[in-house]
């Protein structure tokens, strides 16, 4: 491949792979059966000039290849209120990307789609949240992919062993102990929350959670992951008794000894209160970072029991979990008065438009990053509070919540 | 122990951030210009400067801003860490070949007098001139 048998784009896209491999030392390089690219979000001509290169050299996609959200909702274009040019230069970014051979599934959460990796298997996949979720929830093995690396996967279906792909590099470095009273495992934001605090407390490390309840569902796994993927550099936690590598807490430190940490109750209520009081005008809620699922979608739509919002309410989504809901829980949400978005998200591309007063979201991944990309004061609620929320139009917290006054 | 990463030569001020940086959300692409709020070095231009960082930080989308920053010629000129980085090294190498420019990046000790003029010179896995 370096040589160019297989053409320009290929022989750059292995120079790349071989660079990275140097990087992490390591030994050989991997098949991958799989990948995920993050790579056709547009943040400047740089990224667009990188996959024009591969198209021009003849290059294409050797594994099944998902994309992650772009910059459009191709499903509802009325939404997206930025520039013509810069609609125009990331619509040719998401098309040269199909060009390659990638699917067109313009989400972030390609784990609920139909087809994912199983345990064991190597892959080489983009997007934080879906890293972590890839390697934690469904013990398929990759490292942290950046832009151009993931795609130079993809096309060479080749990756660098090292780290996450190697059984050594999967054991948890750190024990995280939960400290906490029984009413949080009754309380969604445990899961954002405590994912907010593994990611500011343990880095990079590989946390082994110990007290989880074996019945944690995939979409509060990926709640936890989305936020310690954000406030660090997490790339894979352990759940013992819960995730598929940590029957006990000796498989996942694959019987190291390791440093503990505690999480106290009093940490998690500071963590909440750090986002955002809520208090004042309530402008907009914003919910689905990562992606809903099938499943919160129509908890979603029970949720709101014919009422209607009195402000812009979000729901982000990927148009193949749209495309699975039944009508009834469609039209529940529209007669809510609910806009859903798909193909991207409302935090990295402007769709809400100038908000005054607070945004409510259940999504600690959204709260972190949406002041510094829309310039928007936050608050972190739980779905329910989303939904209540919007209806009065002021941010109504409830009673249940650890710490609530 | 100095190592390269990437081939290349600079000369430039050194810019010392003693905390990590992630260019996405925390380098507006088109200035150069340090916008995390968060960072003690917000309001300070990478432009020309030879970045020393102990290593990078945050989301993968920060090699497509790197690429870009160096593309329209506001970006670092050379980068200094303490230990390998991915993503710091995929921007950079992407940027080098597809605007033939020469970014360097090595791993050494980090230097600690910020302003100083230095010249790097990056050829090779072992072979490092700096003064």
């Amino acid at each position: 491949m370096l040589a160019g048998d297989h053409g320009d784009g290929v022989a750059f896209a292995m120079e790349l792979v071989v660079k990275l491999a140097e990087v992490s030392d390591a030994p050989r390089l991997i098949d991958i059966t799989s990948a995920h690219i993050d790579g056709c979000l547009y943040h400047g001509a740089a990224g667009t000039d990188f996959v024009e290169r591969m198209v021009n050299g003849g290059a294409s996609v050797s594994v099944p290849t998902t994309l992650n959200v772009s910059s459009l909702d191709l499903l509802h274009p009325e939404l997206y209120r930025g520039s013509p040019e810069t609609a125009a230069a990331a619509r040719r970014l998401m098309d040269l990307h199909v060009a390659l051979g990638c699917e067109a599934t313009w989400t972030c959460a390609p784990y609920q789609l139909a087809v994912r990796p199983s345990l064991g298997e190597q892959v080489a996949w983009g997007e934080s949240n879906a890293i972590v979720f890839a390697n934690s929830v469904l013990g398929a093995r990759t490292n942290r992919y950046g832009d151009f690396a993931d795609l130079a996967c993809a096309i060479t279906g080749r990756a660098p062993l090292a780290g996450l792909h190697t059984d050594a590099g999967r054991a948890a470095t750190v024990l995280v102990k939960l400290d906490l009273d029984g009413k949080w495992f009754e309380n969604e934001l445990l899961y954002p929350l405590l994912g907010h605090w593994i990611g500011s407390r343990c880095g990079s490390a590989i946390p082994a959670i110990v007290g989880l309840d074996t019945r944690t569902t995939e979409d509060e796994l990926k709640a936890l992951g989305a936020a310690a993927a954000s406030s660090g550099a997490t790339a894979m936690f352990h759940a013992v008794g819960v995730t598929p590598e940590a029957g006990t807490v000796v498989q996942a430190t694959r019987s190291q000894d390791v440093p503990e940490l505690e999480v106290s109750e009093s940490e998690l209520i500071a963590i909440r209160a750090g986002f955002g009081s809520g208090e004042g005008r309530l402008g907009a809620v914003s919910v689905g970072t990562p992606h809903m699922s099938a499943a919160e979608m129509t908890r979603l739509a029970a949720l709101t029991g014919g009422k209607q919002t009195s402000v812009p309410f979000y729901v982000n989504t990927s148009r193949s979990v749209l495309g699975s809901l039944p009508h009834e829980v469609v039209d529940r949400l529209s007669t809510f008065g609910a806009t859903v978005v798909t193909d991207t998200c409302t935090y990295i591309t402007p769709i809400m438009g100038e908000v005054e007063g607070t945004v409510l979201t259940n999504s600690a991944k959204w709260a972190y990053y949406a002041p510094g990309n829309l310039g928007v004061e936050v608050a972190l609620g739980s779905l329910t509070e989303c939904v209540s929320s919007a209806v009065a139009g002021s941010v109504e917290l409830e009673d249940s919540f650890p710490g609530a006054p | 122990m100095t190592r390269v990463l990437v081939d290349g030569e600079a000369s430039g001020h050194l810019l010392v951030l003693r905390e990590p940086l992630s260019f996405w959300g925390g380098v507006d692409p088109g200035s150069g210009r340090i916008i995390d709020r968060s960072h003690h070095a917000v309001g300070e231009s990478v432009t020309g400067k030879i970045l020393v960082m102990p290593h990078g930080r945050g989301s993968s989308s920060s090699a497509s801003v790197i690429a870009e920053t160096i593309r329209i010629g506001v970006g670092a000129v050379g980068f200094i860490l303490a230990e390998p980085d991915d993503i710091v090294v995929t921007g950079v190498f992407v940027a080098n070949h597809l605007y033939g420019t020469s970014v360097p990046v090595i791993i050494t000790n980090l230097p600690e007098n910020p302003g100083r003029t230095v010249h790097l010179s990056a050829r090779g896995a072992r072979n490092v001139e700096g003064e």
